[in-house]
């Protein structure tokens, strides 16, 4: 898969941007400020509907503008796709692929595979659980876009079950009317329909990792030399070892909500699913988190990265890469690899703000981004 | 902005669901440029839209009577009972001819996120029907949606172990879809393709 004209409307520092890219590697070289990452950003955002550096929208759209419009040429198996996706803040996005209107902008997900590696990716590691479980959700929506809508039906049915609960518990501590026995008989199905999107994600996610662990594992060993070992481990409160299953794991997860009945009404909140696992990383004997040292919590997050895009190479769409960033941040081995990984790509696109930081053999396209103009300059 | 008359009506049509103020303005100048005979047709149909039609006693479509023309039709069976969350939905239905037993309308569908709960809907109305012990099936066909899905496993619940026959509409209708937007063939291949609920 190759991105080969993106163009921005509106869309962060851009009033107007087009870019026309090559196969192969692309260095974008500016000095700090001048919008190569805004540039990776909006492909990260057609890739995934979430950009790698905020959670919000509103920051993407160009200060002053109602909404910004990413506009991406992709070719894959020589076939051409025209992805358009407008970003409005507060209201809901569009998207049109081939100019026909999609009814739900998550239908896009899948036209375009890219795998990002950025600094935020640290928080992989070091960061809370959330950042993880987007890890493995965004992954899977990757290769199974119909997992968008499994992830968008689980959230939904989780925040109405939620406001149920809360309603129900702010009542109780102000001492007001709240939901009556009728309302509350309704946990059961709403119980009902969380167990069963649950186990879907779930079961999605847990066989998402059967066949990840070993590109994970593999790419470490390529940049770290080897020393140990990384595992990937699922964790939820469902226990270990989880099978795959969706009946098996929609029981599970029913019963677990039944037990959790009592506590979850004194709390207010959904305390069982996979809105609340972990993905556990372990290097050789130990956990990562709390142990790994600031070059080995690196080459974790980029394992984890490599892992997803090989998994993707394997499945037959080899996704873009893009490195933002990240060369300044690692040592002469680990760039040395992370250039052969992108040499090997179909196409890469890296940011860097010192062209100096990235290794001489990756001879590609030269953009140089000034004061947010970009030039081929090479 | 518009004083007096023309700004109370722009701001009254810009109270309709679906209707921006832009629209608002087009509608309001639309009917200033109108003949009287056609803007005092529509008061005349507001008016009796209001003072006229009503809910049917036994289903809670609009009628214009006590109950509603379905309810009154003999050739209707009570035997099965087809709920649905709005009066639009029933027309929706109607449209497929694949069904000829009743109907309840609930009138919305459970949203603890907008506050409604299974005592705002039509649902004691209906167990009071069920208890008259003519009804044997209940088709539920509420939107296929979370909220929709949500409402019809309540309902399951409540009377399955009453010993109804319940079934839900088959999947072939668009998931987070509404019902009213579903085309006849889809809902009514739904219809005949109807599946247990468990
Ligand atoms: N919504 C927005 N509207 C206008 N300008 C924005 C918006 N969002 C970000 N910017 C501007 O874009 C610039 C950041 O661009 P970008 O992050 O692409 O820099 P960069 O070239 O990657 O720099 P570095 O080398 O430091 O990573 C900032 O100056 C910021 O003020
Ligand atoms: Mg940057
Ligand atoms: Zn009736």
């Amino acid at each position: 898969m190759r991105v080969r004209q993106l163009q921005l409307s509106d869309f962060r520092s851009y009033a107007h941007a087009q870019v026309l890219f090559d196969d192969g590697p692309s260095i974008l070289v500016g000095p700090n400020g001048h919008g190569k990452t805004n540039l990776v950003e909006a492909l990260v955002y057609l890739a995934n509907l979430r950009s790698h550096r905020v959670a919000s929208d509103a920051p993407l759209v160009r200060q002053g503008c109602e909404q910004a419009v990413i506009r991406a040429e992709i070719v894959h198996d020589s076939r051409r796709l025209l992805a358009e996706l407008a970003i409005v803040p507060g209201k809901s996005n569009k998207a049109r692929l081939n100019k026909t209107p999609l009814a739900r902008p998550r239908e896009i997900i899948g036209a375009l595979k890219a795998v990002a590696f950025a600094p935020e990716d640290l928080a992989l590691v070091r960061g809370e659980p959330s950042a993880r479980r987007r890890y493995l959700d965004e992954l899977l929506c990757a290769r199974f876009p119909r997992y968008a809508g499994v992830r968008a039906d689980y959230e939904r049915v989780l925040k109405q079950r939620n406001t149920l609960l809360r309603t129900a518990y702010l009542a109780k501590k102000t001492g007001g009317r709240g939901p009556g026995g009728a309302e509350m008989a309704t946990l059961d199905a709403w119980d009902a329909h969380l167990a069963r999107h649950g186990a879907e994600l779930l079961a999605g996610r847990l066989a998402l990792l059967d066949d990840l662990a070993e590109p994970v594992a593999k790419a470490h060993a390529k940049i770290a030399d080897g020393r140990s070992e990384v595992t990937l481990a699922y964790e939820s409160e469902l226990g270990d070892g989880l099978a795959a299953d969706q009946d098996l794991l929609a029981a599970r997860l029913g019963a677990a909500l039944a037990g959790a009945r009592a506590k979850e009404v004194e709390r207010g909140t959904t305390l069982v699913g996979p809105h609340r696992d972990d993905l556990d990383l372990q290097l050789g004997s130990l956990p990562v988190r709390g142990y790994a040292s600031h070059g080995e919590t690196w080459s974790v997050a980029l394992a984890l990265r490599l892992g997803a895009f090989e998994l993707l190479r394997a499945d037959g769409a080899a996704p873009i890469l893009i490195l933002d960033d990240v060369f300044a941040e690692l040592d002469a081995t680990r760039r040395e690899r992370l250039a052969e990984y992108a040499e090997a790509a179909p196409q890469t696109l890296i940011t860097c703000a010192v062209a100096g930081d990235v290794p001489e053999r990756l001879t590609g396209a030269r953009y140089d981004v000034w004061e947010g103009e970009i030039k081929r300059v090479l | 902005m518009y004083d007096g008359a023309l700004g109370d009506l722009i701001e009254e049509l810009g109270q309709l669901p679906g209707i921006g103020p832009k629209s608002a303005q087009r509608l309001a100048f639309h009917l200033l440029a109108s003949d009287s005979a056609d803007v005092e047709r529509l008061t005349s149909a507001l008016e009796r839209v209001k003072a006229q039609v009503r809910f049917c006693e036994n289903c809670g479509n609009v009628t214009e009577a006590e109950q509603c023309g379905i309810c009154r039709d003999p050739r209707r069976t009570e035997t099965l009972i087809c709920v649905v969350e709005e009066p639009k939905d029933v027309l929706a239905v109607e449209r497929t001819g694949e069904f000829r037993g009743r109907y309840h309308v609930l009138g919305g569908a459970i949203n603890p996120l907008e506050g409604i709960g299974p005592d705002d809907l039509r649902i004691r109305q209906l167990m009071v029907r069920l208890q008259k012990g003519e009804t044997k099936e209940l088709i539920l066909a509420t939107d296929p949606n979370t909220e929709g899905e949500a409402t019809a496993t309540y309902l399951a619940m409540l009377v399955k172990p009453m010993g109804f026959k319940v079934t839900r509409l088959a999947s072939g209708l668009p998931v987070g879809g509404d019902l009213e937007y579903a085309d006849e063939v889809t809902l009514g291949r739904a219809f005949s393709g109807r599946r247990d609920v468990d």
